[in-house]
């Protein structure tokens, strides 16, 4: 296997010289319509597209800059200045992966930008909501981009500030505030491991810098790698919705509908697959047992996230279920090593496309459903909306894995190279991609084909071309993305020089046993789709159903198993501290004091104000003390 | 062997003194006793090279500060005197047992010291004597703390006067208020003196009325409660009669 | 010859302090409070004669500056409480207490 190439100075005067425009430009938006106010309401959300759409533009220059360098240069670092003496510098990193990264952040972020002018335009607080995603694409850009840990980490702890604000946009609904609070403190148990992690990084090697840590990786224990692998990993858990800190992506759907959604589908939750690839060069060798745990984590969240997609009846929760599965895919591919990092980051693009094509259309159709999100109360939808309904069709044949389009090649590759090297999470997400035909279907079967089941104040209507145009983008995307990044391994060579290639290319393979496996479970489950959903008849309200759908509909119990877990235990732990602190603390200070005041309410009684009872005492002291003082013989 | 025998004499006084001035009940003779404990201590002072202190003694303590005791029992009533009936439950039982448990033991500590001949004062005085080199000392070395005795004096004697003054609240009474008050009191004449007779003229014998009675004011009740308690009524009935009503009246 | 001055003196004054721990009447107290400070006397001449050392006379005679001085403040004190409580009793003088 090959390593990545070394980190060099960067010193020409190019674009990339000025990257950190990238992320300033944003910051600055969100600076600017945070600061000011009110008085940027009326084209607040045309600087907010603006910054976005130059940091786009500035990504784009570097990554032209990037391609244009010899390959053994495409690692660039920019110093921009001392940020904690003698402990990091503030620096950006350039190199395929980062820059990759940035692509999708900006090129995404701008196109959620250009939805939400429209999306937003009733809601009063459309400025705010703006300089939220500016300060979210700032911080991402800032997680991406920064050349060691602390960085990393700042960046980190801004998107989850960001994405605390946008969950919460709505505050005034109970339920997006709880929503935002729970994504915030499930966030902070992984970001907990990520900083115990960084605390040994610092305590092993004494850098933080990605250029400085390829040398003394190989100083340190077997036992400190896996520690810190295991604790990145749980923090990449906490960002990416990975079991077992999943339950707070579900919950996330509160926020504004599509817009918030994308963020979380499509680049957000990408952190932890990034921090995995960033950190694989150092602390996931391939078969270790940190990288077989982030295998496994993979293979568990993508069979689980399946699993709540299929019982769900809210469209967004149900591609929010999908997310996770996907994004479970993403880390199986991960922590397979370089094999498996450019299918984990192909999938990652393609499924930003696709996926981001499946959330928006989903906002369409709600758009035009008077923003009802029960799949049972849609059906019949094509004939109302053809081209919301063409575009999340391609989505969904692309996340399904129909041949020919993004998904297929991604996750083919994925579970290609997993049967390979892995076969048992091979052969589950052999089983979880049939599923994804399961539950996919369905929720296409359910809001466009069938009878209609519609409230009787529905009105369908396709929606303006300021939402569908950005969906036919993703989809033309959905369509050829995978195709271009993974045949002839494109994807694979470019990142090489970040995240190091293995010995031989991988060759993909369009008739192997595992494709032609998940092709034919994907066409078992749709078919089975097509026969609950499509043929029979669709109740409005959900029927009961078996002990299996119940659990799903609860997401696997999470929620629940959190709650006994960790609530339960957490509000006894705090009873039994607010009853210590009554009864033991106050009791002890208490009865201290009553102890004190009884003893001194008693002994006060000695002053009986009887002149010639202190005389004698005063005596009786004088008499003790001489009889001390001849008894230790100084008189 | 001179001052041997002068000490022992002077020891047995001055502690059957003090003792005397703890247990007596009259406070004058407790008064009285202890002027007596000074002198021998005077004494003693003169008999151990000190015959400025002994001045000192006789003159501050036995002339001044004993007159001023006496003068304040004048002052409160020379005839209060103490009952003997312990109110402090336990005090006199601990204040023996630690005052003989003290003094025990400050002579267990004086017997245990290893004592060797006084050294005298022949060279410290050896100076013109005994009260120049006093002086000499006072005015030199001590001089500060003797200028603040002078301070502590004039400050004790302005307290005295503070403590001791009484605010007039009404108009001081003259001699034609004075006179009028006593016409309209019961009595506008002055109290009748006491009886002379033959045999006896002495102040606490009662004098008579022209109409023969006895006139009970002319004898101080003070006199007429000491004859009754010493029992040294007159012999005429009428007279002691008298005496004793007057007694009874002044225990009221 | 000294020692006997000394016990004399600590007899003195542990007379003097059971006279204050038994006697009621307050001018009876002061006076064995003196009794109590002409002991010390009586032992700082002595010493002073042990020593070959003025210094005893010397601190005699401000304690005996010092008596003077406290006996007529403590007397007017007397006086005081006598005139308004009529009684020299210390155990009438009891109200500073818990």
């Amino acid at each position: 296997m090959e390593s990545p190439v070394e980190i060099a100075q960067y010193t020409a005067g190019g674009v990339i010289g000025v990257s950190w425009l990238m992320i300033a430009l944003p910051l600055l938006g969100a600076a600017v319509l945070l600061v000011l106010g009110r008085i940027t309401d009326r084209w607040g959300h045309l600087l907010g597209v603006a910054m976005s759409l130059a940091s786009f533009v500035v990504a784009v220059l570097a990554f032209l800059e990037l391609v244009g360098l010899p390959e053994a240069q495409r690692r660039q670092a920019v110093f921009l200045y001392e940020f904690i003496p003698g402990m990091a510098d503030m620096g950006l990193l350039i190199d395929p992966l980062s820059i990759s990264f940035a692509l999708l952040i900006t090129g995404v972020g701008s196109l959620i930008h250009i939805y939400s002018v429209g999306y937003m335009s009733h809601d009063s607080d459309r400025r705010r909501f703006f300089a939220y995603l500016n300060l979210f694409v700032a911080a991402m850009l800032l997680l991406v981009l920064a050349d060691n840990y602390v960085g990393l980490f700042i960046g980190w702890e801004g998107v989850g500030l960001a994405s605390y604000l946008l969950i919460g946009f709505w505050q005034f609904k109970p339920s997006a505030a709880v929503a935002a609070k729970k994504a915030f403190i499930v966030n902070r148990v992984g970001d907990f491991g990520l900083l115990v992690g960084m605390f040994v990084i610092w305590s092993s090697f004494g850098t933080f810098a990605f250029a400085d840590l390829g040398a003394k990786v190989g100083t340190a224990s077997q036992g400190t790698i896996t520690a810190i692998g295991l604790l990145l990993l749980l923090g990449a858990c906490g960002k990416s919705a990975q079991l077992p800190l999943q339950s707070w992506l579900l919950d996330a759907m509160e926020g504004p509908t599509p817009v918030s959604a994308l963020i979380h589908a499509a680049t957000m939750v990408t952190a932890g697959v990034y921090l995995v690839v960033r950190s694989g060069a150092f602390f996931f060798e391939p078969g270790s047992p940190q990288a077989l745990a982030v295998a496994i984590v993979g293979a568990a969240t993508l069979l689980a996230g399946a699993i709540i997609g299929c019982a769900k009846d809210d469209i967004k929760k149900g591609l929010a279920g999908s997310t996770m599965s996907q994004i479970g895919y993403m880390m199986l591919g991960a922590g397979l090593g370089p094999a498996g990092y450019a299918f984990a980051i192909g999938h990652l693009f393609t499924h930003g496309f696709f996926k981001a094509d499946l959330f928006l259309g989903a906002g369409s159709v709600m758009h035009g459903m008077n923003d009802e999100v029960d799949m049972r109360k849609y059906g019949g939808l094509r004939k109302y909306m053809p081209l919301t309904f063409a575009t999340f069709m391609v989505g969904y044949l692309a996340i399904i894995g129909f041949p020919l389009l993004s998904g297929y090649f991604t996750k083919d590759g994925i579970i290609e190279t997993a049967v390979h090297l892995q076969p048992v999470l091979g052969w589950l997400a052999v089983l979880g991609a049939g599923i994804t035909g399961f539950y996919m279907s369905r929720m296409v079967f359910m809001t466009f084909f069938g009878e209609k089941r519609w409230a009787d104040d529905a009105h369908p209507h396709e929606s303006p071309s300021v939402m569908t145009i950005p969906l036919i983008v993703l989809s033309i995307g959905s369509v050829f993305l995978g195709g271009y990044l993974i045949l002839s391994n494109r994807l694979l060579l470019f990142l090489s020089p970040a995240v190091g290639r293995p010995e031989e290319l991988p060759e993909f393979h369009f008739a192997s046993v595992p494709g032609l496996a998940t092709l034919g479970l994907v066409a078992v489950g749709a078919g089975f789709a097509w026969m609950r959903y499509g043929r029979a008849e669709v109740p409005v309200l959900a029927p009961r159903g078996s002990f299996v759908t119940a659990f799903a509909r609860r997401d696997l119990y999470g929620d629940a198993l959190n709650e006994s877990l960790f609530m339960r235990p957490g509000q006894w732990l705090t009873r039994i501290a607010v009853f210590l602190d009554n009864r033991g603390i106050d009791g002890v200070v208490n009865g201290l004091a009553a102890g004190i005041g009884g003893t001194s309410g008693r002994l006060r009684r000695v002053q009986t104000g009887f002149a010639r009872t202190y005389a004698l005492s005063i005596l009786i002291g004088a008499a003790l003390l001489t009889g001390a003082l001849l008894l230790v013989g100084n008189i | 062997m001179g001052e041997t025998v002068t000490f022992w004499v002077l020891a047995v006084v001055s502690v059957g003194a003090a003792l005397g001035m703890v247990f007596n009940r009259k406070a004058v003779y407790s008064a009285l006793m202890l002027g007596g404990v000074m002198l021998c201590l005077a004494v003693m002072y003169a008999v151990q090279d000190a015959p400025f202190l002994a001045a000192v003694q006789i003159i501050v303590y036995t002339g001044a500060v004993m007159m001023l005791f006496l003068f304040v029992l004048m002052l409160v009533g020379v005839d209060s005197s103490d009952s003997l009936v312990e109110t402090l439950k336990g005090q006199r039982f601990w204040a023996v047992i630690a005052g003989v448990g003290f003094a025990t033991l400050v002579i267990l500590a004086v017997g245990n010291a290893v004592f060797t001949p006084a050294a005298g004062l022949a060279t410290a005085t050896a100076q013109g004597g005994n009260v120049r080199s006093v002086a000499l000392l006072i005015f030199t070395k001590y001089v500060f703390a003797f200028e603040i005795t002078s301070a502590l004096l004039i400050t004790a004697a302005l307290g005295a006067m503070v403590l001791a003054h009484r605010e007039r609240l009404t108009e001081k009474a003259t001699q034609k208020v004075l006179s009028r008050a006593r016409f309209r009191g019961e009595r506008p004449s002055p109290l009748p003196g006491p009886g002379t007779y033959a045999t006896n003229n002495a102040i606490d014998m009662p004098a008579l009325l022209p109409d023969g009675s006895v006139a009970e004011d002319s004898v101080n009740r003070y006199i007429a409660r000491y004859d009754v308690e010493h029992d040294h009524l007159p012999t005429d009935p009428k007279l002691a009669e008298a005496i004793q009503h007057k007694a009874e009246e002044e225990s009221k | 010859m000294t020692a006997h001055y000394l016990v004399l003196s600590g007899l003195l004054f542990a007379i003097g302090a059971m006279g204050v721990l038994i006697r009621r009447n307050a001018i009876v107290v002061f006076m064995c409070v003196e009794l109590m400070l002409n002991a010390c006397n009586l032992a700082f001449v002595t010493f002073a004669r042990q020593h070959g050392n003025l210094e005893g006379q010397i601190i005699a005679f401000f304690v005996m500056v010092v008596a003077a001085a406290e006996v007529v403040v403590g007397l007017a004190i007397i006086v005081t409480i006598f005139r308004t409580r009529r009684s020299a009793s210390v155990d009438d003088a009891n109200l500073l207490k818990y």
